[in-house]
C-alpha cells in the first residue's frame, strides 16, 4: 500500500497564483455556439507529456500481444467472407440482421488491431479476399493454411460448403460454423490471458476483452437462433 | 513521489489555464464562428448540426455547445496524464474520477475553477468508483493491478500480488486516504455497485459484476473457469454480492454469488416498435400477408407473395391469363399458418445458454429494483433481500450488441438500457450505422414488467475517428419530466427527455472534434452525472468538464431553478437515488411552464396563475398562506377539463405543499 499526494506545492501554487479563473458570467439565453478553445500557454508541453505517457504505457506490449492481434486479424477477416455471402445466400432477415453487425464489428476490430501493431512499430498484416478466398499478406499468413490453422477457423472446403447453400441450409450452416469461429476467438483470448505478461498492456486488455465478452455474447444468440431451425 | 515537481506544476497551470470560459458563445475568448444566435425559446435543433465537421485536437479541438454552459475544462494530474479517465463518484463539494493510474479528487466548490485535492496513484483498470460514507470503493479488473499499488505491473499469469476485485479506502481525511481492505474476485471487477439499503443501516453492499476471464485456481483459491454443469462452484454465470459491515469495513467479504441467470430463456427481440407496428398496419391496409410469430408481426414480402399466388393458382390448374381469387389468397395464408405452427412445435424446447455475467447494474433502493445490463439481456431485478437479488423479467433484442447499463426514471415506471456495441473503442455513430445500433431502448415498467417503447440514439454523425456508442449517464431531476444527460464518448454529452417513451428527444448537447487528426485518438466522455446543479463530464483523455443547463424553448428557467433545489450528499450514479423535490416557488413555476408547454392550461389561466404567483410571493405569512390556497382551490377545478389533468394535480400538491 502505498500513497502518494500530488496535492501540496502544486496545488498551494494553483490557489496563491490567482490563475483560477472567474465564472463566466452568466447568459441567460439558450444558443448554439461553435468555438475554439483559444491556444494557451502550457498547452503544447501538456500534449507532449500526454503521448509521451500513452506512448511510454503502449510500450508494455509483449510478443504474446503481437503474436495475438496478428492472428485474431487473420481470424477476424474469415468471418468477413462468411459475412459477405448472407445477402446473396437466401439468409433469413434475422440471420441478415446478423451477418451485417458481424462484419460491421469485425471489420472496425481488424482497423483497431492493425493501427494496434503499427503504432507499435509491428509489422502489420495485411487483409485481402477474393470470393472465398482469404490471403493474409505479411505476417500470421501462413496460420490460416493447413495445419497451423487457428481455433475455429473454417477450412477451404467447409467455405465452399457454406457457399454451396441457400436459404435454412445456409442459416444453419453458417450458425453452426459461425459458433465455432467465435469459440475459437474466446479461445485464442483466453490463451492470452493464460500466457505470462499477456494483455498486461491496457490497449490490448481492452481489445481482447472486448472480444470475449462481445463474441460470448454472439454466441449465446447464435445458439438461440440455431435451437429455433435445429427441427429444419 | 516519482514525479518531477517542475512538470506538476506545468500540468496544474496549463489546466488551470484552460478553464477559461470559452463557453459564452460571443464573449471574448470565443475565437470560432457563432453559429446560430441565442433564442430562449428554440424549440428545434439547430441545423446544419453543428458537431459535424468539428477541427480535431486533443486540448484544442474545436467544439459545438447547445443549451449548455461549460464552466470549466480541467486537464489531469500530472501523474495521470495520457492514462485512461474512467467513470465518477460524488461526495460533499468532491468530485471522485477514477482513472486507470488510480483516483483522482477535485474539489468543485468553484465549479467554474476545480481544483484537484488529492490524486492517488495506484493502477487498475477500470477503476469504477463508489464513495458512501468515509469509505471509498474502486475496482480492478486488468491483469497489472497490483495489491501494493506498485505501477509495474504483474508480469506472470499466477501472482500472489495481483489485485482483480475491490480495493476499500478509509476517506475520513479526503487529503489522506487509507487503504484499509481488497475484496478478490474470480473474474476481478470491472464495475461495481453500490447498495444502500434503507432498511439495513449497519451494513452496504457491493454488486460486483466482472466481465473478464476467470483467474486460475492457482492464484485465488475456489476459482473455477468450467461451466455450471460441470462444477456447481463455477464463477461464470453469476454475480458477487459483497458485504460491508460499517463499523468494521476492513471485514468486507463475498456474502453470495447469485446465480440470476439461471433457466434464462428469454426471446431474442422485444415488442415491436410503435414504427414498426404502424408499418405492419399499412401492409395489411394494402393486403400484404401478414404473419404473426412469438409476439411479432411479419410482413411477407411482395415478390415472396406473388410467388406463393402463382404456385397456389398453379396447384389449381389456372391459365396464365387468370386473376388472382380470394381462394388463392387464403390458400397461400393457410400455407403461411402451417408454416408458423410448425415453427412455434420447432421452438418449445428447453433452456439455451443464458449470459454468464453483468457488465452493471443499477439499483434502486427505494423502489427494491435493479436493471441489470447482463450481455444479451436486459434484466428486471427485485432486490427487497439484498444478499439475494431475484430476477423478475429479462428483455432480449436483436438489435442489441452488448447490454451495457441501466437508468431507471424517478418513479421507475420507466427504465432505459444502453447498448455499448463495440465495446466503446468503435466509431459506432457514422452516418451509416443504424439508429437502432448503439443506442438506448426504453421501456416502460407496469407490474414490474418491461415493455419496449423506443430507441434514442445521439444524433450527430461522427467521423470514423470517433470512437461513438451510448455510454454512461444519468437523470437530471426535472420535475414532472423524465430528462437525462449521457456520454457518447467522442460522440460527446448528450442531453435528452424521454418523457414519451416512444419518442424520446435531445434537447442540449456538446462535443469536440476527434482527439486525433486523421486516427482514432483516445478520448471521448466515460460518464457525465447530474450533482447538484452540474453535469460533470469524465473526458477519457481531456479530464474534467463541468456544465449547467441553459434555458430554452425545451427547458425553461424555472425548471432549471427546480432542478437545483435537489441537493444529494452523496452520489452513485449506479446507485439511483430517489429525487424529492422540497415546496418551492420555482417548482410551482415549473409545472406552469410545463402545463402551458402542453397546452394543458389555457394561455389566459397560465398568465392568471402566474399573477397569482407573483403576489403570494410578495407576500408573506398569513396572507401568502391564504392566496395559495386559493390558487389551489381554483387549480384543482381546472383539472377537469384540462388536457394535462395529471399535470395540473401535480401542480395543486406543490402549491398546496408551498402554502404549508
Amino acid at each position: 500500500m502505498r500513497l502518494r499526494l500530488a496535492f501540496g506545492l502544486a496545488t498551494l501554487v494553483l490557489i496563491t497564483a490567482g490563475c483560477s479563473s472567474t465564472a463566466p458570467t452568466p447568459a441567460p439565453t439558450a444558443s448554439t455556439a461553435r468555438v475554439s478553445t483559444p491556444d494557451t500557454t502550457g498547452q503544447a508541453e501538456r500534449e507532449a507529456a500526454f503521448w509521451a505517457r500513452r506512448n511510454a504505457d503502449r510500450q508494455r506490449f509483449t510478443q504474446a500481444d503481437v503474436d495475438f492481434m496478428t492472428g485474431m486479424i487473420g481470424h477476424h477477416a474469415q468471418a468477413l467472407i462468411m459475412a459477405a455471402m448472407a445477402p446473396t445466400h437466401g439468409a433469413s432477415p434475422e440471420l441478415q440482421t446478423l451477418a451485417a453487425r458481424i462484419d460491421n464489428a469485425q471489420k472496425a476490430e481488424i482497423a483497431t488491431m492493425q493501427n494496434w501493431l503499427r503504432i507499435r512499430g509491428q509489422p502489420v498484416p495485411e487483409v485481402h479476399i477474393e470470393g472465398t478466398h482469404l490471403m493474409i499478406h505479411g505476417p500470421g499468413g501462413h496460420m490460416n493454411h493447413g495445419d497451423h490453422m487457428m481455433p475455429g477457423m473454417l477450412t477451404q472446403a467447409q467455405l465452399d460448403e457454406l457457399d454451396a447453400a441457400r436459404g435454412p441450409e445456409f442459416d444453419r450452416l453458417f450458425l453452426t460454423y459461425m459458433i465455432g469461429h467465435h469459440s475459437g476467438a474466446v479461445t485464442m483470448v483466453e490463451d492470452l490471458f493464460a500466457t505470462d505478461g499477456g494483455a498486461q498492456e491496457d490497449d490490448a486488455f481492452k481489445l481482447a476483452s472486448d472480444i470475449q465478452v462481445d463474441q460470448r455474447t454472439e454466441i449465446a444468440r447464435m445458439h438461440r437462433m440455431l435451437d429455433a431451425r435445429s427441427a429444419d | 513521489m516519482r514525479r518531477l515537481s517542475l512538470v506538476a506544476l506545468a500540468g496544474v497551470l496549463a489546466a488551470c489555464s484552460s478553464s477559461s470560459p470559452v463557453t459564452t458563445p460571443g464573449g471574448s475568448a470565443s475565437a470560432g464562428p457563432i453559429r446560430t444566435g441565442p433564442d430562449l425559446y428554440a424549440t428545434t435543433a439547430p441545423s446544419p448540426d453543428p458537431r459535424v465537421g468539428l477541427a480535431p485536437g486533443l486540448f484544442d479541438a474545436e467544439e459545438a455547445i447547445w443549451n449548455l454552459r461549460k464552466l470549466s475544462s480541467n486537464a489531469p494530474p500530472e501523474a495521470f496524464l495520457g492514462v485512461t479517465n474512467s467513470d465518477l463518484a460524488f461526495k460533499g463539494d468532491y468530485a471522485f474520477q477514477g482513472n486507470y493510474n488510480g483516483i483522482i479528487v477535485w474539489d468543485l466548490s468553484n465549479p467554474a475553477s476545480p481544483e484537484v485535492v488529492m490524486d492517488y496513484v495506484c493502477p487498475a483498470s477500470q477503476s469504477d468508483v463508489s464513495v458512501y460514507g468515509d469509505l471509498m470503493f474502486v475496482s480492478g479488473e486488468g491483469l497489472g493491478g497490483r495489491l501494493d499499488c506498485g505501477t509495474e505491473g504483474v508480469r506472470e499469469q499466477v501472482s500472489s500480488d495481483r489485485l482483480r476485485g475491490i480495493r476499500i479506502f478509509n476517506i475520513a481525511d479526503i487529503r489522506d486516504p487509507e487503504y484499509i481492505a481488497n475484496v478478490q474476485t474470480c473474474r476481478g471487477s470491472h464495475t461495481h455497485s453500490l447498495l444502500v439499503d434503507p432498511d439495513d443501516t449497519e451494513n452496504v453492499y457491493v454488486y460486483v459484476s466482472g466481465s473478464a476471464g476467470v483467474r486460475p485456481a492457482e492464484e485465488l483459491p475456489g476459482c473455477v473457469s468450467a461451466s455450471p454443469d460441470e462444477d456447481p462452484n463455477s464463477a461464470l454465470f453469476r454475480i458477487e454480492v459483497i458485504r460491508v459491515p460499517l463499523a468494521h469495513p476492513e471485514q468486507a467479504a463475498i456474502v453470495s454469488s447469485p446465480r440470476i441467470f439461471d433457466d434464462l430463456v428469454a426471446p431474442e427481440r422485444h415488442g415491436q416498435a410503435p414504427g414498426d407496428i404502424r408499418a405492419t398496419e399499412e401492409a395489411r391496409a394494402r393486403g400484404a400477408f401478414v404473419i404473426e410469430f412469438d409476439g411479432n408481426t411479419f410482413v411477407l414480402p411482395d415478390r415472396q407473395a406473388q410467388n406463393m399466388l402463382h404456385q397456389a393458382m398453379q396447384a389449381r390448374g389456372a391459365g396464365e391469363d387468370e386473376e388472382v381469387t380470394a381462394a388463392d389468397s387464403a390458400a397461400v395464408q393457410a400455407q403461411l399458418d402451417a408454416f408458423v405452427a410448425s415453427r412455434r412445435e420447432q421452438t418449445s424446447d428447453g433452456p439455451r445458454p443464458g449470459p454468464t455475467q453483468c457488465h452493471d447494474i443499477t439499483l434502486y433502493p427505494e423502489m427494491g429494483l435493479a436493471g441489470g445490463a447482463c450481455e444479451g439481456y436486459g434484466l428486471l431485478l427485485d432486490i427487497s433481500n439484498p444478499v439475494e437479488p431475484r430476477r423478475l423479467q429479462a428483455v432480449a433484442d436483436s438489435n442489441f450488441s452488448y447490454w451495457h447499463s441501466a437508468t431507471f426514471n424517478n418513479d421507475a415506471t420507466k427504465v432505459l438500457f444502453s447498448d455499448e456495441w463495440g465495446g466503446g473503442g468503435q466509431a459506432k455513430c457514422r452516418a451509416d450505422d443504424p439508429m437502432e445500433w448503439g443506442a438506448d431502448a426504453i421501456f416502460t415498467i407496469e407490474n414490474r414488467e418491461m415493455n419496449f417503447q423506443g430507441y434514442y440514439k445521439m444524433p450527430a454523425p461522427q467521423t470514423v475517428n470517433e470512437n461513438c456508442v451510448a455510454h454512461n449517464g444519468s437523470l437530471i431531476p426535472i420535475p414532472g419530466r423524465d430528462i437525462m444527460v449521457q456520454s457518447w464518448y467522442q460522440g460527446g454529452v448528450s442531453v435528452f427527455d424521454w418523457t414519451d417513451p416512444t419518442q424520446p428527444i435531445e434537447i442540449a448537447f456538446h462535443d469536440r472534434g476527434p482527439s486525433a487528426d486523421g486516427e482514432m485518438g483516445p478520448g471521448g466522455t466515460w460518464s457525465v452525472y447530474w450533482y447538484n446543479g452540474l453535469l460533470v463530464s469524465s473526458e477519457i483523455a481531456r479530464g474534467l468538464d463541468v456544465f449547467e443547463l441553459t434555458p430554452s424553448g425545451f427547458l425553461s428557467e424555472n425548471e432549471i431553478a427546480a432542478s437545483k433545489t435537489v441537493r444529494l450528499d452523496y452520489l452513485n450514479a449506479q446507485g439511483q437515488p430517489h429525487f424529492v423535490w422540497p415546496a418551492s416557488f420555482a417548482l410551482v413555476r415549473a409545472y406552469v411552464d410545463q402545463l402551458e408547454r402542453s397546452n394543458g392550461l389555457s394561455t389566459a389561466r397560465v398568465t392568471a396563475v402566474r399573477t397569482a404567483l407573483s403576489g403570494a410571493e410578495s407576500a408573506s405569512g398569513s396572507a401568502r398562506r391564504a392566496a395559495l390556497t386559493a390558487l389551489a382551490t381554483s387549480l384543482a377545478s381546472d383539472a377537469a377539463s384540462s388536457g394535462d389533468a395529471a399535470k395540473v394535480r401535480m401542480l395543486v400538491d406543490a402549491v398546496r405543499a408551498l402554502a404549508g
